[in-house]
């Protein structure tokens, strides 16, 4: 069966675009816009006399002159020089759930109804809105055991610097914030969980992982203490290791008087399996555009709906949905408010899509996505675990969850091929580069795939005869891995300038400074 | 062993109850439950999600969403004036066929060789704004105006090694709520002070000599807007930058880049660090979904060591005259060090970066100076028409761009009534302020952009004059 899989021909598009700002010609336009009527110009004259002389521009922006369909065509062969999860096998980028994003969710999302409404509408006006928010609310509340959602977080990271602003909140509204300044995470958690709590001005504890892959509990025990703050946590973590003690960690952070966060970012193996709730969590996180199927737009604008228990509700940011049997509305009077992390109320579009998500599914659905998700991961697990040159590290003989951590140290080892030079080659198949791992990469030549419900098992036969085939081409011919890609749009780029304040530039006016620098 | 009754989910492939038995086979096991062993029975969800029916059929579904959606009434069918955070402006066509690109919509955080396109078009974004703004380096955006402009004064506190910001009182009230959480830390000492400054009552303008009295070698930077929530342009702006320079604090402005035609870039006026909207440059409001904010500085390594966001970088290959991009130094982000990193970065708003590259590369200098023209002279016919209007006053407007204030006042309506009024004129009346800005009484923000027509203007004030009557 295994090898039975053809390999495809395959050639990225290669257009060679310029950059745009070196494109067209001017005096070009590629849109007209509608310019005051000769009544509103005569009554009020050049606009010039109201912009203070020392504000005026005098200068016109060196902007790129094009004409509309050339701008178009640049943008398509940019779109097509771009590998979007619909056009290929997108198991590769593990931690991230590549999951299907149905068009018609797509066709509601696009409707004026909301891609043409403003935010502080008269409430009358916006109940559709409302009701969507407030409806998602109580699905979430369900799938997670939590009392009350916000949307206000537009990724996964920014919900876990929500969860760091309510610890704070929390704390100072017990008088102890002076004293509870400790964060305590994992290491094979995401690295906002980290970053997040520090940028709100807490210490953060990492524990590293024990022999097994879980988190060291003797490490937790030693690091709770009364300055304990909170834990910020995932679970299955990105290893894939279902922590079958995570109640007792939650335990040891509450004993102390902490609050414990779980990162639920990727909660699609365990959807309507396993909740935050029955784990003991205060709060938690999904991120629609992974586990319920946004799209994920090149990173965003994306969503990630924090929920808490009851006792932390009043610190959530404002506004909030309400309903009082007939109307929505937006509550803004929460005086225990930690504030606002973003403007209004979060992205809208982005939670019209997961609520038709969810209807479509059902609680029967939601269980089948996740169990398939998880049979998905070890079919591929088997598959790939024949693959000479790729092992898994910890947990022996344990069943892992929607995704594991890989390892090519073995490969490295025999070959000097390694996880980067194999995620060079493999896109010269045309599937998108793997997720490697984040960091610090305690796995050594980590791979993280993730085949969630989307993928049929015969995209999984094809993603694992792609890397069987970089694997067999390491050990035979390593150049070929070496050197890749080799069907990419571009070939090996240079990667010293990126750190190299002589020579980088993040726009085109800065390059045409250094251009002399790059030669 | 076939369920009859089973679901085949037209998004799962597996299932498919004879796939999923081969597949567990090949795993070797006899059910999918098994795969769950690991999790502790005690922490099992044991009954079903109570979720409503699932709506299985793709018509039935759009139907039931857009039975729900019709009762939203868009700023199509209705007359907008509302701004203050979120605006309309025309979105091009070409904006949302990008935008409803598959590639672009459903790529995520793939490497630069799979996805090309996309860096191409990161890096365009921030060349860009760069022209617009004046600037060498700008980021990736993060989720919003707020949140860039909270980002940028912890940039300026360390920095200086300082922990206080300055901001006029004029500022957004939502803005500020977002910076004053981004200024807190659960360590008192290392809280940034967010303080406000005043301004003068006869016209909006920051207060040049309560900023005086307040600066002091404290202060991390001094924030200003252009134009400010208030929608005046803050025409000393150079002198606060000189103010702000003079005490060895950083000079931050925030600007609606929509307004670079004609409104002088900030790096001009002494700007250290601009931070702004992208909302207005071909994205759809989204009821909010729409935010998008950007930071941008001087080319030096000192502020690219600050930035929390990624950064791309134009770079080249192996193969002559071949482009590339990539993240300049990675190593400062979260991504890579964690708690170690100066601040956070995450998913933020990619799509909306390619859509306001597009929007940006249609418009062209000529489009930026010529929308504008057209929002000041359209927004200074409404000022010239409302004005004439018994009962109303338009503090602030001399040098509005295209927001401003109406004052109900002498009219002895409140703006909550004025607006439902209004609504019956099928018109979305400007955002109520009363509240915000108590001391400028019974007020609401207007916004017009190169949307309203002559027509469209006077048919607001011939219903104001109705309601007002």
């Amino acid at each position: 069966m295994k090898s039975q899989v053809k390999l495809r021909k395959y050639h990225a598009p290669v257009w060679s675009e310029p950059i745009i700002m070196e494109m067209g010609h001017r005096g070009e336009r590629g849109i007209l816009i509608p310019i005051a009527e000769d009544e509103i110009k005569t009554a009020v004259g050049d606009a010039e006399s109201y912009v203070p002389e020392e504000m005026q521009r005098k200068e016109l922006p060196k902007l790129p002159e094009l004409s509309q369909p050339q701008v178009l065509r640049h943008y398509q062969h940019l779109a097509q020089e771009t590998l979007g999860m619909e056009e290929n096998i997108d198991i590769s980028q593990g931690t991230c759930t590549m999951k299907y994003s149905p068009k018609v969710n797509e066709i509601l999302a696009r409707t004026p109804q909301i891609a043409d409404i403003h935010p502080l509408q008269d409430e009358d006006t916006i109940q559709g809105a409302l009701q969507i928010i407030y409806q998602l609310d109580l699905f979430l509340r369900e799938i997670s055991g939590m009392d009350q959602f916000t949307f206000q977080a537009g990724g996964g990271a920014h919900a876990a610097y929500i969860n760091a602003c309510v610890l704070r909140a929390y704390h100072d509204a017990n008088g102890e914030l002076g004293e509870r300044n400790e964060v305590i995470t994992t290491v094979f958690s995401h690295p906002c969980d980290a970053a997040t709590p520090n940028t709100a001005g807490f210490k953060v504890i990492t524990l590293m992982p024990d022999a097994n892959g879980y988190p060291d509990i003797e490490a937790l025990r030693a690091a709770c203490s009364k300055h304990t703050a909170g834990l910020m946590m995932t679970n299955p973590e990105d290893t894939g290791i279902y922590n079958p003690r995570v109640e007792e960690y939650v335990k040891a952070v509450h004993d102390v008087g902490g609050l414990c966060f779980y990162d639920q970012a990727n909660l699609n193996g365990i959807m309507g399996v396993a909740r935050a709730r029955e784990a003991g969590f205060d709060a938690c996180h999904f991120n629609l555009h992974k586990t319920f199927s946004s799209p994920h737009g090149c990173m965003g604008p994306a969503c990630g709906a924090y929920g808490v228990r009851n006792k932390l509700a009043k610190f959530l940011p404002t506004p909030l949905v309400g309903f009082d049997g007939e109307k929505y509305h937006l509550d803004y009077d929460r005086p225990d408010s930690l504030g606002k992390v973003c403007e209004f109320f979060g992205n809208v579009q982005v939670l019209l899509r997961t609520y038709a998500w969810i209807m479509s599914m059902g609680a029967d659905g939601l269980l089948e996505a996740a169990h398939v998700s998880v049979i998905n991961n070890n079919y591929l697990s088997k598959l790939l675990m024949a693959i000479p040159g790729v092992t898994k590290h910890y947990a022996e003989g344990k069943i892992r969850l929607d995704q594991v951590r890989f390892s090519w140290e073995k490969l490295e080892k025999d070959t000097g091929c390694g996880t980067l030079d194999v995620q060079k080659r493999m896109i010269d198949f045309g599937v998108q580069s793997y997720h490697t791992s984040h960091h610090p990469w305690i796995v050594p030549e980590p791979f993280t795939p993730e085949p969630c419900e989307t993928y049929s098992k015969e995209d999984c036969d094809y993603w694992a005869a792609v890397l069987r085939q970089v694997s067999r081409e390491a050990y035979t011919n390593p150049k070929i891995v070496k050197t890749a890609p080799h069907n990419a749009a571009i070939h090996a780029i240079n990667r010293d300038i990126l750190d190299d304040p002589k020579r980088w530039a993040m726009t085109w006016s800065a390059y045409l400074k250094k251009v002399d620098n790059n030669r | 062993m076939v369920k009859k009754e089973s679901v085949i989910y037209p998004y799962i492939p597996n299932s498919v109850p004879e796939i999923k038995e081969e597949m567990l086979k090949e795993i070797g096991v006899k059910e999918a439950e098994t795969l769950y062993r690991e999790i502790p029975n005690n922490l099992r969800f044991k009954r079903k999600l109570n979720l409503p029916k699932p709506i299985l059929a793709e018509w039935e579904l759009k139907r039931h969403v857009m039975d729900i959606l019709g009762k939203n009434k868009t700023c199509e069918e209705n007359l907008n004036f509302l701004g203050g955070g979120c605006w309309q402006h025309y979105v091009p066509a070409v904006c949302d066929e990008i935008a409803s690109r598959s590639e672009f919509l459903t790529a995520y955080a793939g490497e630069v060789y799979p996805d090309l396109g996309k860096y191409q078009a990161f890096f365009e974004f921030q060349s860009e704004i760069g022209e617009l703004v004046g600037m060498d380096v700008v980021s990736l955006p993060t989720y919003s105006w707020g949140c860039a402009a909270g980002n940028a004064v912890r940039m300026a506190s360390r920095m200086t090694a300082r922990n206080e910001v300055l901001l006029p009182e004029t500022i957004s009230p939502e803005r500020l709520a977002i910076i004053r959480t981004f200024c807190k830390s659960a360590v008192r000492k290392a809280h940034i002070d967010v303080r406000l400054i005043s301004y003068d009552s006869k016209t909006g303008l920051l207060d040049l000599e309560s900023l005086e009295n307040e600066i002091s070698c404290k202060t991390a930077a001094v924030y200003i807007e252009n134009p400010s929530y208030l929608g005046f342009i803050e025409s000393r702006s150079e002198r606060i930058s000189k103010i702000a320079h003079d005490n060895g604090a950083m000079s931050i402005v925030g600007v609606d880049p929509i307004s670079l035609g004609v409104v002088a870039p900030p790096a001009d006026y002494g700007a250290d660090i601009v931070v702004g909207t992208a909302q207005t440059l071909g994205i759809h409001m989204n009821c909010g979904g729409g935010s998008v904010g950007f930071i941008a500085s001087r080319d030096e390594e000192k502020y690219v060591a600050e930035y929390p966001s990624l950064l791309i970088s134009i770079s080249n290959t192996v193969q002559e005259g071949e482009y590339g991009f990539g993240i300049c130094a990675y190593q400062r982000t979260s991504y890579a060090s964690r708690d170690k990193a100066k601040d956070w970065v995450g998913t933020t708003t990619g799509l909306w970066t390619i859509v306001a590259a597009v929007y940006m590369a249609l418009m062209g200098p000529c489009g930026f100076k010529e929308i504008g023209e057209t929002i000041i002279q359209k927004a200074h016919y409404a000022i010239k028409l409302l004005s004439e209007i018994g009962g109303i006053s338009l503090p602030f407007s001399s040098n509005s761009f295209k927001e401003f204030i109406v004052n109900f006042d002498g009219a002895g309506m409140s703006v909550t009534d004025v607006n439902k009024a209004l609504l019956s004129h099928s018109i979305y009346g400007g955002k109520d302020i009363s509240r915000e800005f108590p001391e400028l009484g019974n007020s609401a923000l207007y916004c017009i952009t190169e949307i309203h027509s002559r027509q469209d203007i006077e048919n607001l004030v011939s219903a104001l004059r109705e309601i007002l009557k």
